[in-house]
C-alpha cells in the first residue's frame, strides 16, 4: 500500500458504504412471518401479474383470521408452477393455463393440479403520452413484435424508430401475448417475437421504459398501467370496433386481449386453502379485484 | 495474568493450527473443484441433448427449444470489451494521480473513497443506470432506447474501477524509489518518470488489474441486466454496441428460475455457466502467468 490513512477517514467511509447499503431493495414478500405455534401458513408463489393482487388478498384476509399466515412471492407464472411441482409451496399463481407438458411433470411427481380460475386481466398494450397512435390491429401489432414494422410512421405515427418492449419468457403474460398477439391466436403459427424484443425483467421495468422513452412500445396487465402511459385502443382486424381495454369491455368481449387469472392447487384444496379460495371468490375477494384494476368474475 | 506453557503443549497447539491453516488451504481447491464438478453433472447433458447446429446458432428462444448461445456470448463479451475499454485509461489515470501526483491529504481522502465505491451494491448501481444513465444515452447518442451494451458497460466500467485503481496504485506504489531518482538525476521530468520509468516498471501489476476488472465485469449479473435491455440478438456491425444485448450472466439470472429441474432448459443454463466459468478461467490463468512471468523480473525492460 505505502498509504497512511487517518481512521477517521475509514469511519467516515463505513458510514457511506452502510448508508449506500440500506438503500438496496428488497423482494416483493409480504404476510412472511415466522411461523407461530399453531399459525397456519399458506405458501403462495407464482406469476408477478398476480402478485399485488395475492399480496392485497393475503393482507385483508390475514386481517380478519389472524390464525392464518399468507407468504406471497412472484417470480413468474413458470416459477409458481415449477413450485407447485416441487412440492414447495400449497397454491401457484398463474396468469396462463398449465401446459400439457407441465401437467405430465406433476404427476410424474406426484402433484395433481387443481385449477381455480380467480380473476381476468386485460393485457394492455402501452406507448409514451406523447405517441400520437391511439389504436391498432391484432395484425398490426403482430407485424410490430415480430420485426416487420419498425418505424412508428408505418401505423400513422411520427418518424421514429419502435422499441420493442416484453416480459421475460418465464412470464405468463409473455407467452399468452405470444400465442394471442404475435401468432394472432392462429394455431400452427411459429412466429416469434423479433430478437430485437427487450426482456425486460419486470412489469416496473416495461413501465419505466415506457413512461420515458417515446420511441417504446410494451404490453403488460391492466392493473399495471399508470397514468402516465397511454393504453391503445385494440381492433381484431383492420374495419372493426376498436375497444380500449378496460373493465367493461373486457366483461363484454369487445376488447379482445382478454384473459383468465388462475391459481393451482395439488388436490382439491382442503382446511385453511380451501376457507381462503372460497373467501377469494366471494364478493369481498372480488371487490379487491375491480380496486386493483384487474376484471373481477361478476 | 501469565501462562506455564509445557514444551510439549505449545508443540501440540502449534500442529493444530498448522493443520487448521493447512485444511482451510485447500478446502478452497476442494470447493472450486466441487463446483466445477456440479457444474459439469449439470451442464453436460445439453451438450449431447441439443445439436451443436441448435446450441451455436444465432437465435436465443428456450422456451420453442432454440438454445443458440451465440448472442449470450457475443453480448457478455461486447459488454466486458466495452466497460474495460472505458475503465481502464480512467482506472490508470486515476491510479498515476494518487501514486505519483496527488499530495498526500487528497491520496488519504481518495483511496478510502474509492474502497467505498467498491462496496456499492450492484442493484443500486443497476437502478442508478436504468434511471439515470439509459435516459441520457438515449436523448444524448439517439439511440432508440437507452438501454444498450453502452450502458451496460458504463455501469461495468464503474464497478471495476476500483478494483483496477487499487491494484495499479500498488503496483506503481511497488516501483522502488531508486528508479525515480534515478530518472530525475538523468534529467527527466515529472511526467516523462511517470510515462517512461514507472509506467514500464509497473507493467506487471496493471495488466494483472485489468484482468482482475475483466473478471469483475463479465461475471456481474444484476446491473447489467437491469440496464442492458437483454435482447438477444446479435451484437454484429459497428452500431451494435449502441444497442440492446443479453448477456450470459443476466440469462441464467432470469430463466433459472423458471426452469424444472433435469430439463433441456435446465442443463443449457448450466452449460451456459460452463462457458461463463472457462471464460473466467481463462483469463485468472493468463493473470497468473502474467505474475509468475513478470514478477521476478519486473522492471527488467525499464526503457523500453
Amino acid at each position: 500500500m505505502g498509504l497512511r490513512t487517518s481512521p477517521l477517514l475509514y469511519l467516515i467511509a463505513l458510514v457511506l458504504f452502510l448508508v449506500s447499503n440500506a438503500c438496496a431493495p428488497v423482494g416483493p414478500i409480504s404476510g412472511a412471518a415466522p411461523e407461530a405455534g399453531d399459525a397456519q401458513t399458506i405458501q403462495n408463489k407464482g406469476s408477478d401479474t398476480i402478485v399485488n393482487l395475492a399480496l392485497a388478498w393475503a393482507e385483508a384476509y390475514t386481517a380478519q383470521y389472524p390464525e392464518v399466515r399468507i407468504a406471497v412471492t412472484g417470480g413468474g407464472s413458470g416459477t409458481g408452477i415449477a413450485a407447485l411441482i416441487n412440492g414447495t409451496v400449497d397454491i401457484a399463481n398463474a396468469s396462463r393455463a398449465m401446459k400439457p407438458e407441465e401437467l405430465e411433470r406433476a404427476r410424474a411427481n406426484g402433484v395433481e393440479p387443481v385449477e381455480h380460475v380467480i380473476a381476468a386481466d386485460a393485457i394492455a398494450v402501452v406507448v409514451h403520452p406523447s405517441n400520437p397512435v391511439d389504436g391498432l390491429t391484432i395484425d398490426q401489432l403482430s407485424d410490430i413484435f415480430t420485426g416487420q414494422v419498425t418505424n412508428w410512421r408505418e401505423v400513422g405515427g411520427e418518424d421514429r424508430p419502435i422499441v420493442l418492449l416484453s416480459r421475460e419468457s418465464n412470464s405468463g403474460t409473455h407467452i399468452y401475448f405470444l400465442e394471442e398477439v404475435v401468432r394472432k391466436g392462429e394455431k400452427g403459427n411459429q412466429a416469434l417475437f423479433s430478437p430485437d424484443t427487450l426482456l425486460m425483467p419486470s412489469s416496473e421495468g416495461i413501465s419505466y421504459e415506457v413512461r420515458q422513452n417515446p420511441n417504446a412500445i410494451g404490453y403488460d396487465g391492466l392493473g399495471y398501467v399508470t397514468e402516465d402511459q397511454k393504453a391503445l385502443a385494440v381492433a381484431i382486424r383492420a374495419g372493426e370496433a376498436y375497444a380500449l381495454p378496460t373493465i367493461a369491455t373486457v366483461k363484454d368481449g369487445s376488447y379482445p386481449i382478454a384473459r383468465s387469472l388462475y391459481m393451482y392447487t395439488n388436490g382439491q384444496p382442503m382446511g385453511v386453502i380451501e376457507d381462503y379460495l372460497h373467501w377469494i371468490l366471494s364478493d369481498e375477494g372480488q371487490d379487491i379485484v375491480r380496486e386493483l384494476g384487474f376484471v373481477p368474475l361478476r | 495474568m501469565t501462562f506455564k506453557q509445557s514444551p510439549s503443549h505449545s508443540r501440540w497447539s502449534e500442529f493444530l493450527i498448522e493443520n487448521l491453516i493447512r485444511v482451510s488451504g485447500f478446502s478452497a481447491i476442494f470447493f472450486v473443484a466441487l463446483i466445477f464438478i456440479f457444474l459439469v453433472r449439470e451442464g453436460a447433458p445439453a451438450f449431447w441433448e441439443v445439436s451443436p447446429n441448435n446450441l451455436f446458432a444465432t437465435r436465443w428462444y428456450p422456451i420453442f427449444d432454440i438454445y443458440g448461445t451465440l448472442p449470450l456470448i457475443l453480448g457478455s463479451v461486447a459488454v466486458t470489451v466495452g466497460a474495460v475499454a472505458i475503465a481502464l485509461p480512467l482506472g490508470l489515470a486515476t491510479a498515476i494521480y494518487i501514486g505519483e501526483i496527488a499530495p498526500r491529504w487528497v491520496r488519504e481522502i481518495l483511496k478510502p473513497l474509492i474502497e467505498v465505491l467498491a462496496g456499492i451494491p450492484s442493484v443500486v448501481l443497476g437502478f442508478l443506470g436504468m434511471i439515470a444513465v439509459a435516459p441520457l444515452v438515449r436523448r444524448y447518442l439517439g439511440m432508440p432506447t437507452g438501454l444498450t451494451a453502452f450502458t451496460g458497460a458504463v455501469m461495468l466500467a464503474y464497478m471495476a474501477l476500483p478494483t483496477i485503481i487499487s491494484v495499479a496504485e500498488d503496483a506503481i506504489g511497488a516501483v522502488p524509489k531508486a528508479y525515480r531518482d534515478g530518472a530525475y538525476a538523468l534529467g527527466a521530468t515529472h511526467w516523462q518518470t511517470i510515462w517512461r520509468v514507472v509506467l514500464p516498471a509497473a507493467r506487471s501489476g496493471i495488466i494483472i488489474a485489468v484482468m482482475l476488472g475483466i473478471g469483475r465485469a463479465i461475471g456481474e449479473t444484476m446491473a447489467v441486466m437491469m440496464v442492458t435491455g437483454n435482447a438477444a440478438r446479435m451484437p454484429l456491425g459497428l452500431d451494435a454496441f449502441f444497442k440492446p444485448v443479453r448477456t450470459m450472466t443476466a440469462t441464467i439470472a432470469a430463466e433459472m428460475g423458471e426452469v424444472a429441474q433435469g430439463s433441456t432448459h435446465y442443463h443449457i443454463l448450466f452449460a451456459v455457466g460452463i462457458i461463463l466459468f472457462v471464460i473466467t478461467f481463462i483469463i485468472n490463468a493468463v493473470a497468473s502467468i502474467v505474475i509468475i512471468r513478470g514478477g521476478p523480473r519486473r522492471g527488467g525492460r525499464l526503457m523500453g
